[in-house]
């Protein structure tokens, strides 16, 4: 920023590559994103016995030690590959109807609060305060001590947890977005409430909202590992990531590779989403931000 | 008086959470059937009279807003009553809780001297090379599920080179490896505050001044610019501590540290409601502090927060 690179210019080349960057963090987000949705969609017809064969001569085998099991098998002789290939189900799950749930609840709330404000106004904030100082995994761990685990409860947890994220977002959009000339006009025209606030505001409010979701995926899904190794998750017949997190745990000394692959398919799974989350964060503008 | 009811707004704001936390898990707590049924699962030939007098010394009669009452007056005179199976709250609590809070500071400490440099040098050369790397890096960190990076910094420091202990709390040594997971992902988060916080201020005017006025560049990011941007970058870090105790409730089950994680985890095991209770809301009023005096710091530095609030 001193005189001396103001005069400097930037070569051609060089802001080429940048904009290149920035399209290959959008190339390898969807790359992971896709690879792994399509693991886990595929898994069924790849491993029909959805990692669930038990053969005790090839337990605790070392990636490519033994035929057929490229990532090594874990203390039952199961193959890793195709637990995590089944397992990656419950962490779609879980991320994908979560996000949505609280994107439906939050929007919805946030855009009557913030067009009509009054209590339900007030009642929105005071929750976002409240979700400020309980952090997830200590409500969740309340609930579910009382309730037990199960993968309903871990989605309506974090769907009763999260909408305020979406109804701040979405509030203030609507409270920036009221007294423009767009909205006061359809207003004049004799518009209802609920046609303005669904066909003018809510698409305006549409990119945080998009973003927010894609970035709260990848978070839920960090989160159910996170319960589920705790033991605070799904049941730990399913099969799933965090769950073979936690057994590998035992075996961290003698066999790295039960812990090692399971938790790459979560963070690549994250890391996807994340990347993919910070290009569209780009491309929609510094306003979103 | 504009700060006075600032302050007096953030303190009844505060005060409403902790009722709203705490009536909650109480609640919630109230659901999970009879204590003294609980407490005597184990033993053979319990009596209803024998029961009957459990529930009454544990004060199981009163209506349910006596007892919530007589919690929080517990809570704030730190007399927690006991536990199902390990004796007077209080001593856990008192033995845990400073486990967690070291824990806490130092990967906040580490987390604060990594990210304010990198996040500086992001903002300093925002769009170049450097900070591209920065932000992928902070991409990353931020897809690391904690308790697995845990575990493989075990792999590698404890397992393979054997040059760390592998858990349990034993001195200093015993402190590397929980404390760099958590700094880890929280630097990760860290990063990004820095860096806007950075651009928000190397905007402003007065940095053109100095600038016109030829002061160093050097000068100018550390004296003016990074100087205005620490009240804003304590307010960050300070609503972090929430964010905080949450990874390190998961990261303390990794490394058996003697903390409220553990200690939460272990009345979850045992259906321990009443240390569940209590550790929980300990440490969601502990949040609630930390936040407030976040804020009152950030108003009391600042005057213009005072005006715009």
């Amino acid at each position: 920023m001193t005189a001396q690179t103001e005069i400097r210019t930037t070569p051609a080349w060089f802001s080429n590559a940048m904009a290149r960057c920035r399209n290959l963090e959008f190339v390898v987000g969807i790359t992971l994103t896709l690879l792994l949705v399509g693991l886990v969609l595929l898994a069924p017809v790849f491993f029909p016995d959805g990692g669930e064969s038990i053969n005790l001569m090839a337990r605790l085998a070392a990636p490519f030690a033994e035929p057929g099991h490229p990532l090594g098998t874990d203390a039952l002789g199961r193959d890793i590959l195709a637990r995590i290939a089944t397992g990656g189900k419950v962490s779609f799950v879980v991320g994908v109807y979560s996000s949505l749930g609280a994107v439906v609840l939050g929007t919805i709330l946030g855009l009557y609060a913030g067009y009509y404000r009054g209590v339900l106004d007030t009642i929105v904030m005071r929750f976002a305060d409240i979700q400020l100082a309980f952090p997830f995994i200590l409500f969740a761990m309340t609930v579910i001590a009382i309730y037990g685990p199960s993968l309903e409860r871990i989605i309506i947890v974090m769907i009763v947890t999260q909408w305020v994220q979406y109804a701040r977002i979405v509030r203030g959009s609507v409270l920036a977005l009221r007294e423009r000339t767009f909205i006061l006009a359809a207003k004049s025209y004799g518009q209802s409430s609920a046609k303005i606030i669904f066909s003018h505001i809510l698409p305006n409010a549409m990119g945080p909202l998009i973003i927010l979701l894609t970035l709260n995926i990848a978070n839920n899904i960090l989160l159910e590992s996170s319960l589920t190794f705790l033991g605070l998750g799904v049941d730990p017949q399913t099969p799933s990531w965090g769950g073979m997190l936690a057994e590998g745990r035992n075996y961290v000394q003698t066999a790295w590779w039960i812990t090692l692959f399971p938790g790459l398919a979560i963070m690549l799974t994250v890391l996807g989403l994340n990347l993919l989350g910070d290009w569209l964060r780009d491309q929609l503008g510094k306003s979103v931000q | 008086m504009q700060q006075l009811t600032f302050l007096s707004q953030r303190l009844l704001q505060a005060v409403f959470v902790t009722l709203a936390v705490t009536l909650f898990v109480a609640f919630a707590i109230r659901f999970t059937g009879d204590p003294a049924v609980m407490m005597t699962q184990e033993s053979s030939n319990v009596t209803e009279a024998d029961l009957a007098m459990i529930r009454e010394s544990l004060g199981l009669n009163a209506p349910f807003h006596v007892q919530y009452l007589q919690f929080m007056g517990q809570l704030l005179t730190g007399e927690l009553g006991n536990s199902f199976f390990r004796g007077p709250i209080k001593e856990l609590i008192g033995s845990a809780l400073p486990s967690t809070l070291l824990l806490a500071a130092t990967s906040m400490v580490l987390s604060i001297l990594i990210s304010i440099p990198l996040g500086i040098v992001a903002a300093v050369k925002q769009g170049k090379w450097v900070d591209q790397l920065i932000r992928i890096l902070s991409l990353t960190g931020l897809s690391f599920p904690n308790f697995w990076l845990a575990m493989m910094l075990v792999l590698i420091f404890s397992i393979t080179f054997n040059v760390l202990p592998v858990s349990g709390f034993s001195g200093v040594a015993s402190l590397v490896l929980p404390s760099a997971t958590v700094a880890i992902v929280l630097t990760a988060v860290n990063v990004r505050l820095v860096r806007t916080a950075m651009l928000d201020v190397l905007s402003e005017q007065y940095i053109m001044v100095a600038r016109a006025k030829g002061v160093k560049e050097f000068w100018v990011i550390y004296k003016h610019a990074l100087r205005n941007s620490a009240i804003a970058l304590i307010t960050f870090f300070g609503l972090q501590f929430g964010n905080l105790i949450g990874g390190i409730v998961v990261v303390e089950r990794v490394f058996n540290w003697p903390g409220m994680g553990s200690l939460a985890l272990d009345a979850i095991a045992q259906r321990d409601y009443p240390l569940l209770q209590a550790s929980v809301c300990i440490l969601a009023m502990l949040i609630v502090i930390v936040n407030l005096v976040t804020d009152m710091a950030y108003s009391l530095i600042d005057p213009r927060i005072r005006v715009k609030s």
